[in-house]
């Protein structure tokens, strides 16, 4: 199919196409809240655990980082040889990577945020009776808060934009309207992939500094930190 | 034959050390590209950064803008240039993958590059006046080497992001060591797409120690710390 000569956009194709275009961005949605859900799930224990336990922080931190540089096709690759290069069982594939890599920013956001901690508020805890738990849960980890939130945006932000290249193990969300335009040298798809994946991007964004005021309301979410 | 031995034996295949789809000429292939891809994205982010940085003007306007610019999916950006009938020809697939992933290069270089020009103390800036430098050579002798391990950070950010993605450039035609990944995936031959992987993943190690040793080497003796320069803008490569 070549699309020579034609527009550059075609508004038919979105409404033509609009049930699969939904399907699509539903698929995108689900793979990135079950990785940033289960990530934060990992990662926030394993970030207090790094920041009580000192001997624990430099293999967790280590662990994390490493995983950064290994590019995400080949994280899915190797991966698939375990569990599965197509659906239903790409997605373990595809759940495993991207939680991984919502692990470096989330775990060394809580690190930071409970490092920043003032101690004169952990004083005050300890002389007002509190045990070691009770400061955890009601001091520590509500004053990191802002700093947990800030590495929630990154990692989302960061899982929206992989989601897309599980297209390649037959997952993607949005991604399956790339390769599908690809495949057919046809530029719409592609673009309405493009832009809706950035519009995705941008109100989960908008929802997670919305839950930061409701959650956390004595911070401000331009403090943001991210690592990396 | 376990998953390890037939990994081993792959490696040891004399076919896959010769000819085009070996591993030496994709492995050429995939440092021309992130080279080129680097060094473009350096003139570009960096020459930006470096200006803006200087007049003082514009930037936080310009690095926001750079850092929205990074929600565009690389996957897309490649695939929308390579289907373009006046790109997607042109040098073997060269060109479409270097101009996409040049964009996606230039975020963390043009950020780190501005950071770095507006930590140089202002004091410094004074007393270069004070000693008669214009503009431009204060830019060159006294802001630039200053900015220089900031801008260093940020390359090495970029090129191991760039590395990374080079593995979609095999997707839309640029042979390079993605093609093992890609063509593995595509017969699930776990075997070929996992050498694929591990070679990426070596070639991103080593640029990532290369530029970080440069690095240091390029940063003025006073300077050096002994913890290194922790790039902004960083994130998993696609």
């Amino acid at each position: 199919m070549v699309l020579a000569g034609s527009p550059f956009f075609q508004w038919s194709y979105v409404t033509g196409q609009w049930g699969q275009i939904q399907g699509d961005l539903v698929q995108h949605v689900e793979l990135s809240l079950i990785a940033v859900a289960i990530g934060a799930v990992i990662s926030v224990p394993a970030g207090v655990a790094a920041w009580r336990y000192r001997l624990l922080r430099t293999p967790v931190l280590g662990v994390a980082s490493a995983l950064y540089i290994i590019p995400s096709l080949a994280l899915f690759a190797v991966l698939g040889g375990l569990t599965g290069y197509v659906p239903p069982r790409s997605w373990v594939t595809a759940e495993f990577a991207l939680v991984g890599y919502t692990t470096l920013v989330l775990i060394w956001n809580t690190v930071a945020g409970l490092e920043a901690v003032p101690a004169e508020a952990r004083e005050a805890a300890v002389a007002l009776g509190y045990s070691r738990r009770a400061e955890l849960w009601r001091v520590d980890l509500p004053l990191a808060l802002p700093y947990v939130f800030a590495g929630l945006r990154v990692a989302t932000a960061t899982v929206i934009g992989l989601v897309m290249v599980t297209a390649l193990i037959g997952l993607g969300g949005l991604g399956q309207l790339i390769t599908y335009g690809f495949n057919i040298a046809y530029n719409t798809p592609i673009i309405v992939g493009l832009v809706l994946s950035i519009a995705l991007a941008a109100v989960a964004d908008l929802l997670l500094v919305a839950a930061q005021r409701v959650v956390v309301p004595w911070s401000r979410a331009s403090r943001r930190r991210s690592a990396g | 034959m376990s998953f390890l031995d037939r990994l081993v034996h792959w490696f040891g295949t004399g076919a896959n050390w010769h000819g085009p789809g070996g591993i030496p000429l994709l492995f050429e292939r995939s440092l021309e590209l992130s080279a080129a891809v680097v060094a473009l994205a350096l003139v570009l982010g960096g020459g930006l950064g470096l200006v803006l940085g200087h007049t003082g003007r514009g930037g936080l306007v310009a690095v926001n803008a750079a850092n929205a610019f990074r929600a565009v999916p690389s996957l897309a950006l490649l695939t929308l240039l390579a289907i373009q009938p006046a790109i997607s020809l042109k040098w073997d697939g060269f060109l479409a993958s270097w101009i996409a992933l040049t964009a996606l290069a230039i975020p963390p270089i043009l950020t780190n590059t501005y950071v770095g020009m507006r930590e140089v103390d202002a004091d410094v800036r004074d007393a270069a006046r004070a000693m008669g430098l214009r503009g431009g050579h204060v830019l060159w002798r006294v802001e630039a080497p200053l900015a220089l391990p900031f801008v260093m950070a940020g390359v090495r950010t970029a090129a191991i992001e760039v590395v990374a993605t080079s593995t979609l450039a095999a997707y839309v035609g640029y042979s390079d060591l993605g093609t093992y990944v890609i063509a593995g995936l595509d017969t699930q031959n776990t075997v070929e797409a996992v050498s694929g992987a591990l070679l990426v993943g070596a070639m991103a190690a080593l640029v990532s120690v290369a530029l970080g040793a440069l690095g240091r080497l390029v940063t003025p003796q006073p300077l050096r710390r002994r913890h290194p320069v922790f790039s902004l803008a960083g994130r998993p490569a696609a």
